[in-house]
């Protein structure tokens, strides 16, 4: 399987690219290669800029620096329409597919072979697209509508698509995520095929055992750099996951050493059909516990499930012993629970309001005389959490778009933190926040364990699920894979659990 | 609806790693599924359930319509014989046309997910201009005229096109202040004057009046428009960008279609269409003043939604918009020779499009159902 293609220029790099998005470097001066005849792996922690690269060279980001070179020509795609043109086909880690278009149409939209007078020839449509899912091996009709796909079909019918380009370039960012054994073997067997055609290849997984069979060079990033490119045979899986996580635990991390107190938060058999299953977790006063896993892994529907966000099929949720009724945040809120969630921006703030307002809205209730809002008490109510968090903002009146990310995030907690909850729930507490900020809420929810508060972290940053927890439980497909303790958590140990490979130390 | 496992992936078997001796790479394949070899020949059915379903249940969405309409008309007819007799059809088709017409360029439009509140207004000033250019230049031909009254409402659907696509502002709120805009154009321009009929041709007038193989021209010329526009919607690249855009704006960004570009040109089909609607109302009812069309816009997209047309883009045909406003009309036909109260006509209209909506949700639902179904993966 070893493949030495000969030194031919390369059919896709990128030199130096770096792409910024805000205050997050997503890309910082990487560079990397694609050769025809290549199948090149790509791996990384969640966030290390994989996506970014990907939607780089799939011309939907233009980078701030650097370039994108096809066949040793410098190029700007300035639209994904550009880099279809010069033969690059993506599959994205998320399908995009167009519900309401029948599955033929998805595969062919903008490109569907024509009649007489430009009109669409919907059999020969009809046949190729039969023709693709042959060469796939599976038989979805392609006169459905795409609605109603699951995630697997839809996500064959993005390999379909990808397919019927031809591509000499074939990006595929986590394809086999929810697919079978038998299509990811089909899979395999069109990228080999691509590649015996002079096409290169990069593939994009978590899964070390399919990086391994398939590629023929494999790329590390890290935090948004390249780390090293190398050909497979002189890696191992060690190596890899070395590079990946790769960073000293940064002291960042002022974790108290807290006697846990009693059980605040006891979760049973929690179930929902194709999302997570069998869940089980407890969370003690004043304990920081971490659920790491990769994304996709099911955490974060985990705990919009345990605080009533979302329905779960079986199962229990008890806070201090008595139980939750499932589906009803208000019900959860009262019995002192807080879930500070993962988008701050959609679903954490109200971004046109003030920081005052917003920083009050879990109150408005208590803070209310009469059914009236009094504008003083919402004023004193912030003044006082704005101290409390050393929140940097201009004036408190001011809408919350005029913070910054950190600050953003710090309204929000203050606005659950307001409720005086006994178990809080943060979901990516520090991401897409600068590094100075991190340590500050790193420390607000020491403290706040401290103060006896369970603490249930949903976090995809390994230092931070090191630094902080005082449990780690590892989530891989919607299952929990692993419980660690402090001292067992190490980064090899949760990555591996994070990609299913139980059992194996590094 | 099978009771088989519809979880997905987890279902699969979980990917048995090969025992790897620790710190080495596993260089082979790592994931026998089942412990066997993929028997390569076999080939799975996917996407389970009923195969034709979602098709199927958008042509019986229509028939839908159409059974309703017969029904309306079967039991008018009996209750009242009139309504059948030639005139009374003719009258209808008539009365259909302007809606119909208008119903297809709205559907154009809703189809992209946006929507165009202006028409009504469009269409004013179109009929207007119309009767303005005959009393000021009587000696214009009156194709000339013609022409010029829909290349007003095309110069409309520009400038809605225009504030949509490039200045990305959403189209409920340009369009709700652009129907006051040209409505006030309208009234500035009027100036308080009417147009009547005895100052238009009576070429022009008579043009309602000339009949094809017993239909009335205008409602002809509806009909072509209808059969145009479904033509190009189904058959062309760039008319299925149209619903690719409205199904997932982001999705059909990433496969390259010129987004703004598929947003821009219904506004300016539909201006066109409300302009020509303008040109024929002028030519059917020849009293013209500034509130011609007032109050139209709802009555539009009020068909185009009864007739399947979803208000959040991607899916409906313009026929079953132009069934949606032949129904309406019927409807608006149908009541006072039932001799009901004029309030419950109103009161029907919206019934009816509850149901319609309540109907198409149902519909969905039960597809989105049916069509998961199966469960067949797994391999």
């Amino acid at each position: 399987m070893d493949h030495h293609p000969p030194p031919a220029p390369p059919l896709l790099s990128l030199v130096g690219v770096s792409k910024s998005f805000g205050t997050v470097h997503a890309l910082q001066d990487v560079s990397l290669e694609l050769r025809g005849g290549e199948i090149h792996g790509l791996c990384g922690e969640n966030g290390a800029g994989k996506s970014t690269l990907v939607k780089t060279i799939a011309g939907v980001h233009r980078p701030d620096a650097g370039h994108v070179e096809a066949e040793g020509r410098a190029t700007a795609f300035s639209a994904p329409a550009d880099a279809q043109r010069a033969g690059v086909a993506v599959i994205y880690q998320e399908p995009t597919l167009f519900p309401d278009l029948s599955v033929a149409e998805n595969i062919f939209m903008g490109r569907q072979p024509l009649a007489r007078g430009r009109r669409i020839d919907r059999r020969a449509m009809r046949e190729a697209a039969e023709g693709l899912f042959a060469r796939l091996g599976v038989r979805i009709d392609p006169d459905r509508p795409a609605r109603g796909l699951s995630i697997a079909d839809q996500q064959l019918v993005e390999i379909a698509k990808a397919m019927s380009f031809d591509a000499r370039v074939l990006v595929m960012d986590e394809p086999t995520a929810a697919l079978s054994g038998v299509e990811v073997e089909r899979l395999f067997a069109v990228a080999r095929s691509l590649r015996g055609d002079g096409a290169a290849v990069l593939f994009i997984s978590h899964r070390f055992d399919e990086i391994f069979a398939l590629c023929d060079r494999i790329t590390v990033m890290r935090d948004g750099r390249h780390i090293s490119t190398d050909p497979v045979a002189e890696l191992t899986a060690g190596d890899l996951v070395r590079r990946m996580v790769g960073r000293e635990v940064a002291t960042l991390f002022p974790k108290q050493d807290v006697a846990p107190g009693e059980t605040v938060l006891e979760v049973e058999g929690l179930h929902r059909a194709g999302v997570f299953a069998d869940v089980g977790l407890s969370v003690r006063a004043g304990e920081i516990v971490a659920l790491a896993g990769l994304v996709g892994a099911g955490r974060s529907e985990v705990v919009r499930a345990v605080f009533g966000v979302d329905r779960y099929d079986s199962g229990t949720v008890r806070v201090s012993g008595r139980r939750l009724p499932p589906g009803r945040p208000s019900a959860a809120m009262a019995a002192g629970v807080a879930l500070v969630p993962e988008d701050r921006r959609q679903q954490g703030l109200v971004m046109e309001m003030s920081i005052e307002r917003n920083a009050t809205l879990t109150r408005r209730w208590s803070l209310s005389r009469l059914g009236l809002l009094r504008r003083r008490d919402e004023e004193r109510a912030a003044a006082e959490w704005a101290r409390r968090l050393q929140l940097k903002a201009g004036r408190l009146s001011d809408a919350v778009t005029t913070l910054s990310g950190g600050n953003q995030q710090k309204v929000v907690l203050a606005k659950w933190l307001a409720t005086e909850p006994r178990l809080l729930i943060v979901d990516e507490p520090t991401r897409g926040i600068d590094v100075g900020t991190k340590a500050e809420v790193h420390r607000l929810l020491s403290e706040l364990a401290g103060q006896g508060i369970a603490v249930l972290m949903v976090s995809s940053e390994l230092p931070e699920v090191l630094g902080m927890a005082d449990r780690v439980l590892v989530m891989h497909e919607g299952r929990i894979s692993a419980e660690l303790s402090r001292d067992e958590a190490t980064e090899e140990s949760v990555m591996y659990a994070a990609t299913g490979q139980e059992g194996r130390a590094a | 609806m099978s009771g088989t496992d519809d979880t997905g992936a987890p279902a699969a078997p979980a990917p048995a790693p090969a025992p790897a001796p620790a710190g080495t790479a596993p260089r082979t394949r790592t994931r026998p599924p089942n412990g066997a070899g993929p028997p390569p020949e076999r080939v799975e059915e996917h996407g389970g359930g009923d195969v034709r379903t979602g098709r199927r249940i958008r042509q019986v969405r229509e028939l839908g319509i159409l059974l309703a309409l017969v029904l309306l008309v079967a039991v008018t007819a009996l209750a009242s014989p009139g309504f059948l007799s030639g005139q009374s059809v003719r009258d209808l088709l008539l009365g259909a046309t302007l809606l119909t017409i208008l119903a297809v360029g709205q559907s154009m439009v809703l189809i992209t997910r946006n929507v165009d509140l202006s028409v009504g207004s469009v269409m004013g000033l179109s009929a207007f201009a119309v009767g303005l250019l005959f009393v000021s230049f009587p000696g214009l031909p009156t194709p000339v005229v013609m022409l010029a009254g829909v290349l007003v409402g095309t110069a409309c659907g520009v400038v809605n096109g225009v504030l949509v696509a490039a200045a990305r502002v959403p189209a409920l709120v340009v369009t709700l202040g652009t129907l006051y805009m040209f409505r006030g154009i309208d009234f500035w321009w009027a100036s308080g004057r009417q147009v009547n009929a005895a100052d238009m041709p009576e070429g022009f007038l008579g043009l309602a009046r000339i009949s094809l193989l017993g239909i009335p021209l205008p409602a002809a010329i509806a009909a072509a428009v209808v059969l145009a526009a479904g033509w190009y919607l189904r058959n062309y690249r760039s008319g299925r960008e149209l619903y690719a855009v409205g199904s997932e704006p982001a999705a059909a960004r990433l496969v390259g279609i010129p987004v703004d570009r598929r947003v821009f040109a219904p506004f300016v089909v539909n201006g066109s269409l409300a302009g020509l609607a303008g040109v024929l109302y002028a030519a059917r009812f020849g009293t013209l003043d500034a509130t011609v069309g007032t109050g139209l816009e709802l009555e539009v997209v009020a068909a185009a939604v009864v007739g399947g047309v979803a208000i959040f883009g991607g899916s409906g045909t313009v026929y079953g918009a132009a069934l949606g406003a032949l129904l309406l009309s019927a409807i608006d036909a149908a009541l006072p020779m039932l001799r009901v109260d004029s309030f419950w006509q109103q009161a029907v209209v919206g019934l009816l499009i509850l149901i319609s909506i309540g109907l198409d949700r149902l519909l969905a639902l039960r597809t989105a159902r049916r069509l998961r179904g199966g469960g067949s993966r797994g391999a």
